[in-house]
């Protein structure tokens, strides 16, 4: 399977991520399997960042752990970064911008001197034109035909004003014929493949999702990673009917999303942990008064403000817990944009059906690496049963009617004959406060211990309806990686490599963290044999949950706590030693 | 000027709708507690309004005085200490045919929950607030509130309250409300007025309400405000005057004004979303089916 990854590295402030994303993109129009990475600080201007895109011939999961061509901005960008070119990769700079002799990189790498900012000089003064000139010079060693490339960069700057669109085009291409007069494209480049695909980070696949399941209220207060899903929605707004609300604290994103679901539409709230903390007493209150809502937590490194644009798993603790008491919850945990966008899918619909808050839990690397995906794989036509499902009747309505499924028939304002008050304090099924004068009288007490039983028996619903774990690979396999989100991408990249050493595995990624159900779960982990865990945290959180909810031990661990996220040669060397 | 609601299972016409009474649950307040006088200045504010009780959305936080929903016959919703507002504002964008009354005390608006207000009052989003401000912490058992008067003593401040308090008056005025009124639990029939025609105006509306707390403030009792309130409506208070709203926002002592500070007709939040303009949000379609073309823009 032919691939190529181009890898471009600079400033802050550079461009960096729009010239990343022009060759990631233009990799995807020509039908090529597409994984894009940015990598920054959590600054504006200055600090190193670079982006990777990897193309493919077939789907690639991951980042991947190696590059073809770099295009470094700077001097950092050539000691940071050309360790990890292939022999036979390319180094493309600007003598202009910084000196580069061929010893100062491995005599298996050849290097590209592009004059960028002298190309840049015939169009305008304004210096960031050189990256059009840098991009030239890397589409054509990329295997990128020119007009792709030119396409791309008209559809990126239309928006703009006068000359740009010209400037890039003329720029772009001048830096294309430079490097067509010094040599051959690069031996990795990979021809058009087939019709264009979609390239999507995981924060657009939730908003997408979240659009398509009905949701008609999004408030959200920015914070990274989290911010592209309103970035998203926002622009989408007024097209799509969706109301977007940035919030002055995420304390009012979820109290707002009670409030609007209560009144009758489909909700969701989205941030990183630190916001999502703030949260935790609403999401409670909606456990408690049984209002439907969906959260996000597109996690980063934490504790506190930890690393802002670095990856983490660990706020699986935090959505477990989060909340005073005990309420339903379940939390789903999305591993690719195409599963992202039917997970958030299916979130709102088990939060409407089991009226309680459904936790979608992403990452860093997630939430924002691109990546290719087919128009076949994305449904737009989700079905949404109308929210309005109890008539009025002449008895008093119970909103808090106790069911064997312990889901209540749910009414809405504006409907007559159905008033009821929706609660944060223990009620009857009535909506009648038991907290006060009644709290602790026998009656009360019967019914606050049947109202903890009415809710919490919907956990064995959620538990049988929430998406089971998967098994991917031969069920008979000497390892069994058990993985869950982002991580999985690097697994099923690191199987492919195992596979390609002899080395059979398989994986078992669990697309729901919770409920769980412990038969299921344990039927399919009894054929198992040596298991090795891959979560991106320090104490192995879902190896605790699993052993708690199912008994089941999963002694070896590889874990990750350095904000970086999984590369497939790290999860095969581990699985070498497990094996 | 209660404002229609497109609600899909309306039989009736809103006519012969019942209007909002009091509940089968009997308020729990103390006896004598000013809040009796706020609930029933709701009620009959909405009487006079005649908006169906089907349409009519009372939220409220934690307190003494938050307990108040339970005991009207509209829809109701109890959440969390400081977090009315932020619910109220759910409630009015899930579907703005609604009419939603915010209530509660002076710890649930102007402590906790007071950055909520600020922001609420600044969108001018269509909502009544009405607080029943009586200077202390009720609910557990009596301490210093922000509205609580230096030097005054409570549990927590057994020497007396060292901080100055917040004017919530004042406050509402800077934050942009526009419709800002104090009324007094000792005077029924101008709160009731006061009340409806905040519900009735288009944009934020706040009532501030002095409703003493007979069992845990014996500072600013009925009688201490008897002696002191006087009506702007009776001393040539222009509420078109912000400069004058502020000016009498500040005054406190032997006379304390009640009554209309500030009333400005803007556009309120609802009217600038332009996603609200297709009716209630709560009634809109919803999904993508059949936009397909939507996944162009990730090519």
């Amino acid at each position: 399977m032919k691939e190529l990854a181009v890898r471009v590295g600079g400033q802050a402030g550079d461009g960096i991520a729009s010239i990343g994303e022009s060759i990631a993109r233009s990799f995807s129009r020509m039908g090529l399997h597409v994984f894009g990475l940015n990598a920054y600080q959590s600054v504006i201007r200055g600090g190193h960042v670079w982006y990777h895109a990897r193309a493919s011939e077939g789907k690639v999961h991951c980042q991947g752990d190696t590059a073809d061509i770099l295009y470094a901005l700077d001097r950092q960008t050539v000691d940071v970064h050309a360790s990890i070119l292939r022999p036979g990769g390319t180094v493309i700079f600007d003598p202009e911008k910084f000196p580069l002799a061929p010893t100062d990189v491995s005599s298996e790498l050849h290097l590209l001197p592009v004059p960028t900012l002298e190309i840049a000089r015939k169009y305008t003064s304004q210096s960031i034109l050189q990256n059009a000139a840098g991009i030239g010079a890397t589409a054509f060693l990329a295997g990128i035909p020119l007009d792709v490339i030119h396409q791309v960069l008209t559809d990126s700057f239309g928006r703009k004003a006068g000359d740009v669109v010209t400037w890039n085009i003329g720029a772009s291409a001048d830096g294309y014929r430079f490097a067509e007069t010094k040599g051959p494209i690069h031996p990795k480049a990979i021809a058009k493949k087939g019709p264009p695909k979609l390239l999507m980070t995981g924060n657009q696949a939730i908003a997408l999702g979240a659009a398509a399941a009905g949701c008609k209220f999004l408030v959200q207060y920015p914070m990274t990673p989290a911010t592209s899903i309103m970035h998203w929605l926002a622009a989408h707004s007024r097209a799509l009917g969706i109301v977007v609300k940035q919030s002055e604290d995420e304390l009012a994103s979820i109290n707002m999303a009670i409030g609007a679901s209560f009144a009758g539409v489909r909700t969701m709230t989205a941030s990183s942990g630190g916001g999502f903390a703030l949260m935790t007493e609403g999401l409670g209150m909606a456990g408690m008064a049984e209002v439907p809502v969906v959260v996000v937590d597109a996690a980063r490194a934490g504790p506190s403000t930890g690393l802002p644009t670095k990856t983490e798993q660990g706020d699986l603790n935090l959505l477990l817990g989060a909340g005073q008491g005990e309420w339903p919850r379940a939390v789903l945990a999305p591993s690719d944009p195409v599963e992202a966008y039917r997970l958030t899918a299916v979130a709102f619909d088990l939060a409407e059906r089991f009226q309680t808050p459904v936790l979608v839990l992403t990452d860093f690397h997630l939430a924002e690496a691109m990546e290719g995906v087919d128009r076949e794989e994305i449904d737009l036509n989700i079905p949404i049963p109308s929210l309005f499902t109890v008539a009025p009747d002449s008895h008093r309505y119970r909103r808090y009617l106790d069911t064997e499924s312990g889901v209540s028939p749910r009414a809405f304002p504006g409907q007559p004959g159905l008033n009821h008050i929706a609660l944060s304090d223990e009620h009857d099924e009535y909506g009648g406060d038991v907290s006060d004068i009644r709290a602790g009288i026998p009656a009360a007490i019967a019914v606050r211990k049947k109202m903890m039983e009415k809710r919490m028996r919907k956990l064995k619903g959620l538990a049988k309806e929430a998406p089971p774990p998967v098994l991917e690979g031969p069920a008979d396999a000497p390892l069994t990686f058990v993985a869950w989100g982002s991580p999985v991408g690097a697994v099923r990249d690191a199987m492919t490599i195992l596979h390609e050493k002899g080395k059979a595995t398989n994986l078992l990624r669990f697309p729901t963290l919770y409920p769980l159900d412990p038969d299921v779960v344990r039927s399919m982990f009894a054929r198992t044999r040596k298991t090795l865990l891959i979560e991106g945290n320090f104490s192995g959180q879902f190896a605790h949950l699993l052993r708690a909810e199912t008994g089941i031990e999963l002694p070896q661990k590889f874990l990750k706590y350095d904000g970086e996220p999984f590369y497939p040669h790290q999860i095969v060397a581990r699985a070498q030693e497990v094996l | 000027m209660a404002e229609s609601v497109a609600a899909p299972i309306v039989s009736q016409s809103a006519t012969q709708l019942p209007i909002v009474g009091k509940s089968e649950v009997r308020p729990t307040w103390c006896p004598g507690c000013g809040d009796y006088s706020v609930v029933a200045s709701i009620e009959m504010a909405l009487k006079r309004l005649k908006i169906p009780s089907k349409d009519v959305v009372i939220v409220s936080g934690i307190g003494c005085s938050s307990n108040l929903p339970h005991f009207l016959s509209s829809y109701g919703f109890h959440g969390l200490h400081g977090r009315t507002i932020p619910v109220a504002e759910g409630v009015r964008w899930g579907n703005h045919g609604l009419t939603v009354i915010g209530t509660g005390g002076d710890g649930d608006g102007f402590g906790i929950g007071v950055g909520h207000l600020i922001h609420a009052m600044r969108r001018n989003v269509k909502l009544t607030y009405v607080t029943m401000d009586n200077q202390v912490y009720g609910l557990t058992t009596g301490q210093a509130s922000p509205t609580s008067r230096m030097g005054q003593k409570t549990k927590s401040t057994p020497t007396g309250v060292i901080e100055n308090p917040l004017d919530p008056v004042s406050l509402a005025l800077a934050s942009g409300a526009t419709y800002v009124a104090r009324g007094f639990s000792g005077d029924v029939k101008h709160l009731t007025d006061l009340v409806a025609n905040g519900i009735a105006h288009k944009g934020f509306a706040f009532v501030d309400v002095f409703s003493p707390c007979v069992t845990y403030n014996k500072v600013n009792t009925f009688d201490f405000f008897r002696q002191r309130v006087y009506k702007l409506e009776s001393a040539g208070h222009d509420p078109s005057d912000l400069g004058a709203a502020f000016q009498r926002s500040l005054e406190w002592g032997d006379k304390i004004p009640i009554g209309l500070f500030y009333s400005v007709e803007k556009p309120t939040y609802e009217d600038l979303e332009e996603v609200l303009a297709a009716g209630p949000l709560a009634y809109q379609p919803s999904g993508l089916k059949g936009r397909e073309k939507l996944l162009d823009e990730f090519v």
